[in-house]
């Protein structure tokens, strides 16, 4: 029986994609709904699975007794920082899938651990929950001075929040190329593609590599690290195998590029919207391991 | 409409940008130096400077520059004289820091670029543009994958966003005569006095200023041109050939065509690592509607593969691939290559 009592904060999208998640959580119990609009079918449909569901906003979660122990943040950068000094002032844990970056960055198969006594938690982005494992699979064996990451997804899955600050994806998820990625200087490019139909996001990761680095510990490091990330999406995979190119030019970086797909689960947005999906079930992977410490704590 | 009392249309040059994919953004600060003086002396009046891919577009992704952008523009705005000094951006590609940084080295125009579906996600940026103070340009590209109607929406964004004058941007260089008047006069219709219309070709199919008539026909008052086609693809619009045609036609572009004909032998060829041809792999640009600045980076993956640059091209066109995505060349080649 989950004991760790937790809510959703926006149920647009990504929250409504969450809550399918968090609902199969042994570890989550998923009390709560919260949006802006009474005709949402996020709402709706979370009423429907039996939750205390509100277009009444955070001020009526805040009035709830009890009080959700954890909180997932579904809204938007701007919603989320007036948001996060009140769920701290009450005691809740929130974990942010908004580039608010209010708290420390967190990507399961490289840091899943190291926060879990924060009150706030950051998920990055979409295209660096699916980039940057790799670009540390790469760090960890041989230095990286720069890393680059390109991510196409289908227009439809790019939501108006990410339309309206497109600068926000390539900033926060440059950043977590350097922060956890482990890459010296980080650069991400993201391209929308309209294609009809949508195709499933693709990302290629660039590192800059030491001339002489070992491609065989390489490729078994990426290899490992995809199975990791299989293990909370399993659509996630290796288009090619890692390619190597020696540097252009004295002065110049060898690099390895690799080549991912990211398909979704289906669980309420469509399998295209891979860029939407790992980024929920990182969240839900985040909540899980949030609830075990919780229990820890409390046993 | 002219564009001003003075002339009819507005010609902007963009040898120093497009053509960076030619020279696999190689440019340093005297070629810089010698092509802007040149221009600027023929009377070009505004001289486009960037990366090819944009600001911040120095990458694995797209090639990494020689010289750092700034240097190079603050080198162009040194010469440029009475001409205007343009970059161009893509949202995803550069931000705003990059258009900050640019306004404050003295560039006056900045030319915002969108594949032709996604215009909303420059909205922030034209704004930002234009508390700076700067011009403002919307490039909607790959405009031969969308109908006029759905094209003029879009334009439509980038004008309520601050957008001064929207390009129908033919990056395939694919659009055909009517095809692209359509869209110019789409744009017209739906812009009015709001915003001006531009038109931006290239040569894959041999078109470049039959277009542009077209297009200026059709009401387009912005024209670019690349000096000796150099540019992406079989190369742009060569703007000498451009000013000389509306001279014959009588529509002032305020260019001492002559004196461009000296500029393209004696400055811009010299720069050139080779002419930009209308050759197999370009026409199958112009004919498949594949982006102009995939034609490097195929012969190179065709190259480093053992794979044809033709099959990487159509393959690009099937896959539908926009602007920006060059590391699906590598994904297509490494692909071809374990068929064989």
């Amino acid at each position: 029986m989950p004991t760790t009592t937790a809510a959703i904060v926006g149920s647009g999208n990504i929250g409504t994609d969450l809550m399918f998640k968090l609902l199969r959580s042994d570890l989550i119990d998923l009390r709560y709904m919260i949006g802006i609009d009474p005709e949402s079918e996020g709402l709706a449909l979370a009423r429907q699975k039996g939750l205390e569901a509100s277009h009444e906003g955070v001020d009526w979660l805040l009035a709830r007794d009890p009080l959700p122990e954890i909180v997932f943040e579904a809204t938007s950068a701007y919603v989320h920082v007036r948001n996060a000094p009140r769920y701290r002032e009450a005691g809740i844990r929130a974990v942010d899938l908004t580039p608010a970056a209010r708290g420390p960055y967190v990507i399961p198969p490289v840091n899943l651990t190291q926060h879990l006594d924060e009150m706030n938690v950051n998920m990055v982005t979409c295209g660096g929950q699916a980039t940057i494992p790799m670009v540390h699979a790469v760090s960890r064996v041989v230095p990286v001075p720069y890393a680059e990451i390109v991510a196409t997804v289908a227009s439809r899955s790019a939501g108006p929040g990410t339309r309206a600050n497109i600068d926000e994806f390539t900033r926060t998820t440059a950043a977590g190329v350097e922060v956890l990625g482990g890459a010296e200087r980080g650069k991400a490019i993201i391209i929308l593609n309209p294609a009809e139909p949508p195709l499933i996001m693709r990302d290629t990761i660039f590192c800059a590599i030491p001339d002489d680095a070992d491609q065989a510990a390489i490729e078994a490091s990426v290899d490992d690290m995809v199975a990791e990330v299989q293990g909370y999406v399993p659509g996630y995979r290796l288009r090619q195998r890692p390619q190597f190119d020696p540097a252009p030019a004295p002065g110049g970086y060898a690099r390895v590029a690799i080549f991912i797909e990211v398909e979704g689960a289906g669980d309420y947005l469509p399998p295209y919207s891979g860029n939407l999906d790992i980024m929920t079930a990182a969240a839900a992977k985040v909540g899980e391991e949030l609830a075990r410490h919780i229990t820890r704590v409390n046993a | 409409m002219p564009y001003s009392d003075q002339l009819d249309i507005r010609i902007t040059d963009s040898s120093l940008r497009d053509g960076s994919h030619a020279k696999a953004h190689q440019f340093d600060e005297s070629m810089v130096r010698s092509i802007v003086a040149g221009l600027a002396g023929a009377g070009v009046p505004v001289i486009e400077v960037t990366h090819g891919d944009g600001l911040g577009g120095s990458s694995f992704n797209y090639g990494f520059s020689h010289t750092d952008e700034r240097t190079l523009l603050k080198a162009a705005v040194k010469e440029a004289g009475r001409s205007k000094i343009a970059a161009l951006m893509l949202p995803g590609v550069g931000t705003m820091d990059d258009i900050k940084a640019i306004a404050d080295i003295g560039v006056s125009v900045i030319r915002i670029a969108t594949h032709c579906t996604e215009a909303d996600i420059s909205i922030q940026h034209f704004g930002l543009a234009r508390e700076l103070g700067l011009e403002t340009v919307g490039f909607l590209m790959m405009a031969h994958s969308q109908p006029p109607e759905a094209l003029a929406g879009q334009a439509r964004i980038m004008a309520d966003a601050g957008c001064q004058c929207v390009y129908v941007v033919d990056s395939a260089g694919a659009l055909v005569l009517d095809q692209a008047a359509d869209r110019v006069a789409a744009l017209c219709a739906e812009l009015g006095g709001d915003a001006q219309v531009g038109f931006h070709g290239h040569e894959n199919l041999a078109l470049g200023v039959a277009n542009s008539v077209y297009a200026i026909r059709a009401g387009a008052v912005q024209i670019d041109g690349c000096t000796r086609r150099f540019g992406a693809g079989a190369g742009n619009t060569p703007t000498e050939a451009l000013a000389a045609v509306c001279e014959k036609l009588g529509i002032r572009t305020g260019v001492d065509v002559l004196r461009l004909f000296d500029v393209a032998e004696e400055v811009v060829r010299p720069v050139m690592d080779a002419e930009c041809a209308l050759d197999r792999l370009s026409l199958i640009m112009g004919y498949a509607g594949v982006y102009s600045s995939f034609l490097r980076h195929a012969y190179r993956a065709a190259e480093r593969y053992g794979v044809s640059g033709a099959d990487i091209l159509i393959e690009c066109g099937e896959r539908r691939l926009v602007g920006g995505q060059e590391d699906q060349i590598i994904d297509i080649a490494v692909e071809l290559a374990s068929r064989k």
